[in-house]
């Protein structure tokens, strides 16, 4: 059992961070890597990255946002309460290098996902710049976390209620323009990533992004996380899940994620009609 | 069956009970029930009790099947277990899915004349007899070594190990990188070929006995092969299996609908997904079901789909069915359920919509020409032959290969060109020293007791290795 030992709501509620005991991955993981989840006997299995590890307390950190089924069980677990599986690290540790300058772009709980990387990027060295944005002020997370991970932090707001009003793409474009950008790491929902791939694109700046496919095992033992990747066939959980945001098909990611909508749809109805008679 | 031979007029093999097939092919439950003690007894009498066993020679294990069998007859059920379980760790599971037809059954001398004795049933009925009325006594433990070992896998092989060792007297941890322990036994194999209790009976079996079993252990990630000798383990068995699942490589295979047989088995048994929404992993239904390959995954595959509800389903394999490699009775079960085989077809493409969902297939008929490397005939296709087959969901099942995910990470170990571990074949050691390997990492896919068997040997050779030196 891995106990929750501090749990906190953003954004209102609509993300959730837990900091769960767990002394082997915390001594092991790097940033860039994810744990699988299950809640009970019958959870299903629920991959998150860590946004933040503790090796000497023995404590990882998760952010996630509530978007279904699963999540919204997780949402109802208490500091003392404890997920029944915890498994990892997994996945491939981000490739981390002195370039230069680095623009970390984020949107929704990807900030919490960009948050690791963008640390250990600013500790090697790099001149890091981070771009992040929410549809709206109240759902703007880690925002003073990923102020003293970087150097320049810009938040933007789609309705403009917080910061620039408009996309992170808009703020990236300005960055891109001014020059000597060596890397961009865009992390945050499908289109998104995608936005930010088509736009460093023409000035050839490197871009990472950390893909998101529905997963069970996380080991490459089941291949239902497979991504197209230049043209080849990737399993998201050994070799990435950051992939080279120029290469990504994000078009299939989008269709793929769909894959059980309407069973998770109907799961959803049934646990909420359930948890709200309760 | 009713022909006489010799001096006395042959009794036929005692059917099996089973679930009828109109009513099994929609639920989960086991399909057969299992001799009675009348039954036993009476199948038991067809053996010759011979001098020189063919029979035992077709065991991998060499069990001493005419000394278990007799046993039985004189109606010690308790006598015949414990004879079995010193070849054989796991006769319930045995029983149930050896290839009894290619090994023990098919050197039978009673069968070169007519049915076999059924060997695989006799195994399962005395397993299933100790552990309904048995008392569960542990077996005889040697004094402790006070030496730790750790085996990596929780599959048939890695239970043997387990077993092995901590009646040797070692401190055995079995370290598993799923959340329930037992390999392909529990991920793979279904409830209704399997029930799952059986498998977890016999690892409550090892744990009484004092193993540790770690689940959410991924050797590799969580903890390096290295860092196990670090934590005070004088030796590793590593028992991984075969985890990558391979596909075709066709246009259009990441369509939604396309899944490989280890993500559709997962979900089904580990996940428990065929009892959604009581369960929160789904699992695709399909209606019109395709499984590509024809061997036990696809089999079990197939069965699964049917009872999810399909309307139809079909295998589409491009050989014929003389070289479906599944065992004789899930071909002969699935045809009962009412799966379709299309033989000497191969599928070339997969067509979707505009959600990216699957929607039909692309085939070609083959033919056979001649015998390739596996002295199995080649399928060619057929010129002109393309026609296309209506499927909103494809089961890849046609083999797997050898995951790297721990071999990666172990520099300093061998690797065969296919990526699967160097092994010695008679004790299991790998290139590495104090490392042994044995199972389906070692051989590539292949059965259970075969996996078993390596499990015993690299047992023995690492009792020596701990007590002589490597
Ligand atoms: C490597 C990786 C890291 C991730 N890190 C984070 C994170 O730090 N914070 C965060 O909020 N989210 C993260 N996600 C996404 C998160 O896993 C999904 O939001 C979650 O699984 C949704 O489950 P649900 O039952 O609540 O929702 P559902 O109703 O089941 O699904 C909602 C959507 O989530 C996706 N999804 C469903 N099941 C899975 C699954 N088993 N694996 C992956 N995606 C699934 C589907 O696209 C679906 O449309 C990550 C995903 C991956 C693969
Ligand atoms: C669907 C299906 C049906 C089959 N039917 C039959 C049949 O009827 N008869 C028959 O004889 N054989 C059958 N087989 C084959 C048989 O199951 C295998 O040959 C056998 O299970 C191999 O045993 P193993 O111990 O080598 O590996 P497995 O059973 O594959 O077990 C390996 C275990 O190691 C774990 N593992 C992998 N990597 C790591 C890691 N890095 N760290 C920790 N743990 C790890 C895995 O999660 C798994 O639990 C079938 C196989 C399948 C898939
Ligand atoms: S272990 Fe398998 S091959 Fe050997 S006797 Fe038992 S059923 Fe037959
Ligand atoms: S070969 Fe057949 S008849 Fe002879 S001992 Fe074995 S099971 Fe009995
Ligand atoms: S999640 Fe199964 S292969 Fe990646």
């Amino acid at each position: 059992m891995f106990k929750i030992v501090k749990r906190e709501e953003m954004a209102e509620g609509t993300v959730i961070l837990n900091e769960i005991e767990a002394p082997l991955i915390a001594r092991k993981a790097k940033p860039g890597q994810f744990v699988i989840l299950k809640a009970n006997e019958d959870g299903e299995r629920i991959p998150l990255t860590m946004a933040d590890t503790d090796p000497d307390k023995g404590t990882i950190t998760i952010i996630y946002m509530v978007v279904g089924k699963s999540t919204a069980l997780f949402k109802t677990l208490q500091v003392g309460d404890a997920f029944q599986d915890v498994i990892g690290p997994l996945g491939k540790p981000t490739h981390l290098e002195k370039l230069g300058k680095v623009v970390c772009v984020g949107g929704g709980t990807g900030v919490a996902v960009l948050h690791p990387i963008t640390r250990a990027l600013k500790k090697i060295g790099n001149d890091v710049t981070c771009i992040i944005g929410a549809r709206t002020k109240d759902l703007l997370i880690l925002e003073s976390q990923m102020k003293s991970a970087s150097h320049d932090l810009r938040v933007c707001t789609d309705d403009g209620t917080y910061g620039h009003h408009g996309f992170v793409t808009d703020v990236l474009k300005e960055q891109l323009e001014g020059g000597d950008v060596k890397l961009v790491v865009g992390i945050g929902p499908v289109p998104m990533m995608r936005a930010v791939a088509n736009l460093t694109r023409p000035f050839d700046v490197k871009t990472m992004v950390s893909l998101n496919p529905i997963m069970i095992d996380g080991t490459g033992m089941c291949g239902g996380c497979r991504v197209s990747v230049g043209g080849e066939t990737k399993f998201a959980c050994v070799d990435g899940p950051e992939f080279d945001g120029h290469l990504v098909n994000f078009d299939e990611l989008m269709l793929r994620l769909q894959a059980y909508c309407e069973e998770e749809k109907a799961c959803y109805e049934d646990f909420c009609t359930l948890r709200d008679a309760t | 069956m009713k022909e006489t031979a010799g001096k006395k007029e042959k009794a036929s093999r005692v059917a099996m009970p089973e679930q009828k097939p109109e009513i099994r092919r929609r639920n989960f439950e086991e399909v057969p029930l299992g001799y009675t003690v009348a039954m036993a007894q009476e199948e038991a009498a067809r053996c010759l009790q011979c001098k020189k066993p063919g029979c035992v020679e077709g065991c991998p294990v060499s069990v001493d099947i005419p000394g278990f069998i007799n046993l039985i007859t004189q109606g010690d059920f308790t006598g015949a277990i414990r004879h079995v379980w010193t070849k054989n760790a796991l006769p319930a599971v045995c029983g149930r899915v050896c290839p009894q037809e290619i090994q023990c059954e098919g050197k039978c001398i009673v069968g070169k004349k007519g049915e076999p004795v059924a060997i695989g049933n006799l195994e399962r009925f005395v397993a299933d007899w100790e552990r309904e009325n048995g008392t569960g006594a542990l077996p005889p433990q040697a004094p402790s070594t006070g030496k730790k070992v750790a085996v990596v896998g929780s599959g048939p092989s890695g239970l043997t190990v387990a077993g092995d060792l901590i009646q040797k007297g070692y401190d055995v941890t079995v370290l598993e990188a799923f959340h329930k322990p037992g390999g392909v036994l529990v991920y793979g194999i279904p409830e209704f070929r399997l029930p799952k209790a059986i498998v977890a009976q016999e690892i409550n079996f090892l744990e009484r006995q004092g193993a540790k079993v770690e689940v959410n252990a991924v050797v590799g990630r969580t903890v390096s092969l290295d860092e196990l000798f670090e934590d005070g383990f004088e030796a590793v068995y590593l028992g991984v299996g075969a985890g990558l699942p391979r596909f075709m490589n066709l246009p259009g295979e990441n369509l939604i609908g396309i899944l490989s047989a280890n993500e559709y088995l997962t979900r089904a048994n580990l996940m428990k997904a065929y009892r959604y929404p009581d369960v929160d992993t789904p699992i695709p239904k399909g209606k019109n079901v395709v499984v590509l390959g024809a061997g036990n995954v696809a089999m079990d595959s197939a069965r699964t789909a049917m009872r999810l509800g399909a309307d139809s389903v079909k295998i589409v394999y491009r050989r014929s069915r003389d070289e479906m490699p599944a065992r004789a009775a899930e071909i002969h079960h699935a045809e009962e359920e009412g799966i379709e085989f299309f033989l000497l077809t191969n599928p070339t493409q997969f067509k979707g919509d505009q959600k990216g969902r699957l929607t039909g297939m692309e085939c070609l008929k083959m033919e056979l020409g001649e015998p390739d490397d596996s002295g199995r005939r080649r399928p060619i296709a057929i010129q002109g032959s393309e026609f296309h087959m209506d499927t909103d969901l494809v089961i890849v099942a046609v083999g797997s290969g050898a995951n790297p995910l721990l071999t990666q990470s172990t520099p300093d170990m061998q690797l065969n060109k296919w990526g699967y571990i160097i092994a010695d074949p008679e004790t299991g050691k790998t290139t590495k020293k104090g490392v042994w390997a044995g199972g389906d990492i070692v051989t590539g896919a292949a059965t259970v007791i075969l996996a078993m068997g390596a499990g015993r040997k690299a047992a023995d050779s690492i009792h020596q290795y701990l007590t002589w030196g490597w």
